[in-house]
């Protein structure tokens, strides 16, 4: 078999067995990635051929491994535009923790993935160089705004990558891509060098085939950093030690708010049989209320966009990247021109709905009614949560409402788009850790996924749980044809 | 709530975002619809819940103050789309 095809544990033992070399990794990563990009799109642009070198030296978990990151992760010297006209041309002038994390770990960087343009989608549909596709059905989004890293690792053109997660940006797409996707707890995974989309919400988190890379790579990327004042310092356990646990009396909450009339009986459906066979296992689940969920794509559109607005003052066409051609005028109408016309032709139409309805709800007038309001409502959600973890270990939820959709059916309806994270955003409001892996497929041939939600820091229950549930179903084992 | 395409100029405005007409237009529906939506959260009564800024129990975080070396200046300004020297250069501010 062909090594791209592999997961990073796997080629790991073929490394140590001396059956093979790095370059034999690289070698096959290569080539599909000749084979299949053309059709898929995954990576923002060509990704470092002429860099990417084997480093002899490597010595650490991910040695000679080649990881993928998302668009808005800092490299140094390497474009970094978040998929947005704004910042073309922009090279990082440092790397984010989690790239010197991974080099410190002996993987190789292999280049930047497709992205919706600064994390603002859904379905990777609003990158400013073209759709990604989902390799599973080339006519369906990968969803988003991950989408690319979902879809680079679904197509096995690399071994596993990093997304970003602010509202379910690495979930949903691993869902809709058939790969297993973790949003850690905030403050777990240092963000300093992640291009910010809204603070109090986002984190970086990792894509993999299965769940054993994903526990490895999360132990790579986590841990305390004092550049980034927001992640916490508490020791990261060995996640891969908790795997193998059986999972007899873990305590698995069903909330009846996220099981309603109208959904898709297909998502229904899977989630029914994952549950028999985790009880099947021994798990003991039980029904439970979240009662504010319906407030939760509200709150979250209010408080990101907020966040957002502040956060994208910055592109301004002083610092980074573009700036509009009359700005440059010698006649030029002057600096606030000069930012309006740059915001106006570097953004992309999703970006400037964001910041135009962020900058509404900060608004004098406004801020109340709709800010302050909103931040009261998270504390609502938040407490729904609290209240159910003091019985219980994990919950178990869909992680999209529907399969992959088709590319440009809901880029006319921004709230038919929003409304497709309804299961993944209360996790990031109350901050808790949450992964999304296949469990099942559509009578068409599309993944289907199921979100566990655990509670801060609860990432090793979470792993618990997903692990005995891979090894006893077949999901994790398909593979698209591509 | 309804939403005028003055509104959406004035915030356009204030978020120094340049918009065409059809953008305005187009924006002024869609936000509306938005609107409507998120104006749900107005069945709740809020007024004894505080609010969640964000999820920690972490309040000014500081660190000790050492001298560190900070980025490469030529690696921060190569990226700028008009520099002089090591400043970032714009268009005029303030008139002669």
């Amino acid at each position: 078999m062909k090594l791209n095809f592999l997961t990073a544990h796997e080629l790991k033992n073929l490394l140590d067995s001396g059956r093979n070399t790095p370059t034999d990794i690289l070698n096959d990563v290569k080539i599909r990635y000749e084979e299949t990009e053309s059709k898929v799109r995954a990576f923002a642009r060509t990704p470092f051929f002429d860099q990417v070198k084997i480093r002899q030296d490597a010595d650490g978990p991910l040695a000679q491994i080649p990881v993928a990151i998302k668009d808005n992760i800092c490299s140094k010297g390497d474009l970094t535009e978040c998929s947005s006209r704004i910042l073309k041309g922009f090279r990082a002038p440092y790397d984010a923790t989690v790239v010197e994390k991974l080099k410190n770990s002996g993987a190789i960087i292999f280049g930047k993935t497709n992205m919706d343009e600064f994390a603002f989608g859904s379905s990777c549909e609003t990158s400013c160089f073209y759709p990604t596709r989902n390799p599973w059905d080339l006519d369906c989004v990968p969803g988003g705004s991950s989408g690319g890293s979902a879809a680079a690792v679904a197509a096995d053109e690399v071994i596993m990558s990093l997304g970003s997660d602010t509202g379910g940006s690495i979930r949903q797409p691993a869902s809709l891509c058939g790969v297993v996707g973790l949003k850690p707890t905030y403050g777990r995974v240092s963000r300093y060098g992640l291009i910010a989309f809204a603070s109090s919400l986002d984190q970086i988190g990792p894509f993999t085939k299965d769940i054993r890379d994903n526990a490895l790579l999360l132990k790579v990327i986590a841990g305390y950093d004092e550049r980034d004042s927001t992640s916490v310092p508490m020791p990261v356990p060995d996640y891969l030690k908790i795997l193998g646990k059986d999972v007899k009396g873990m305590r698995v909450a069903l909330p009846k708010e996220y099981f309603v009339e109208g959904m898709d009986l297909e998502v229904r459906a899977s989630l029914e049989e994952a549950k028999a066979r985790l009880e099947s296992l021994g798990a003991i689940f039980k029904e439970v209320s979240l009662p504010h969920t319906e407030y939760a794509v509200a709150v979250y559109y209010i408080i990101a966009t907020a966040e957002a607005s502040s956060n994208l003052a910055r592109f301004d066409g002083v610092q980074y990247g573009f700036r509009a051609q009359s700005g440059n005028d010698n006649d030029s109408k002057g600096l606030i021109s000069m930012y309006k016309e740059s915001r106006g032709q570097g953004f992309g139409a999703e970006a400037k709905r964001r910041i135009i309805l962020g900058t509404y709800v900060l608004s004098s007038g406004y801020y109340d009614a709709y800010y302050s309001r909103a931040l009261k409502v998270r504390t609502l959600v938040k407490q729904d949560f609290d209240k159910v973890f003091s019985d219980f270990d994990v919950i178990l939820t869909p992680t999209s409402p529907t399969p992959a959709f088709k590319i440009g059916e809901k880029m006319d309806d921004p709230l038919s788009m929003y409304l497709s994270d309804i299961y993944t955003i209360s996790v990031n409001l109350a901050g808790l850790p949450a992964i999304s892996l296949p469990c099942g497929f559509t009578k068409k041939g599309l993944p289907l996924g199921m979100q566990i939600i655990g509670k801060p820091f609860g990432e090793e229950d979470i792993y618990r749980l997903a692990f005995q549930y891979e090894q006893n179903t077949p999901w994790h084992k398909e593979k698209p044809k591509l | 709530m309804a939403i005028s395409k003055e509104d959406v100029r004035y915030i356009a405005n204030l978020a120094r975002i340049g918009l065409s007409e059809s953008e305005i237009e187009h924006f002024q529906k869609q936000l509306e619809g938005i609107f409507e939506y998120i104006d749900q959260l107005k069945k709740l009564d809020v007024s004894a819940i505080m609010p969640a800024a964000h999820v920690l129990d972490i309040k000014n975080v500081t660190r000790p103050d050492i001298v560190k070396s900070s980025l490469d200046p030529k690696l921060v300004m190569d990226s700028a789309p008009a520099k002089q020297g090591q400043f970032f250069k714009v268009p005029k501010v303030i008139e002669g």
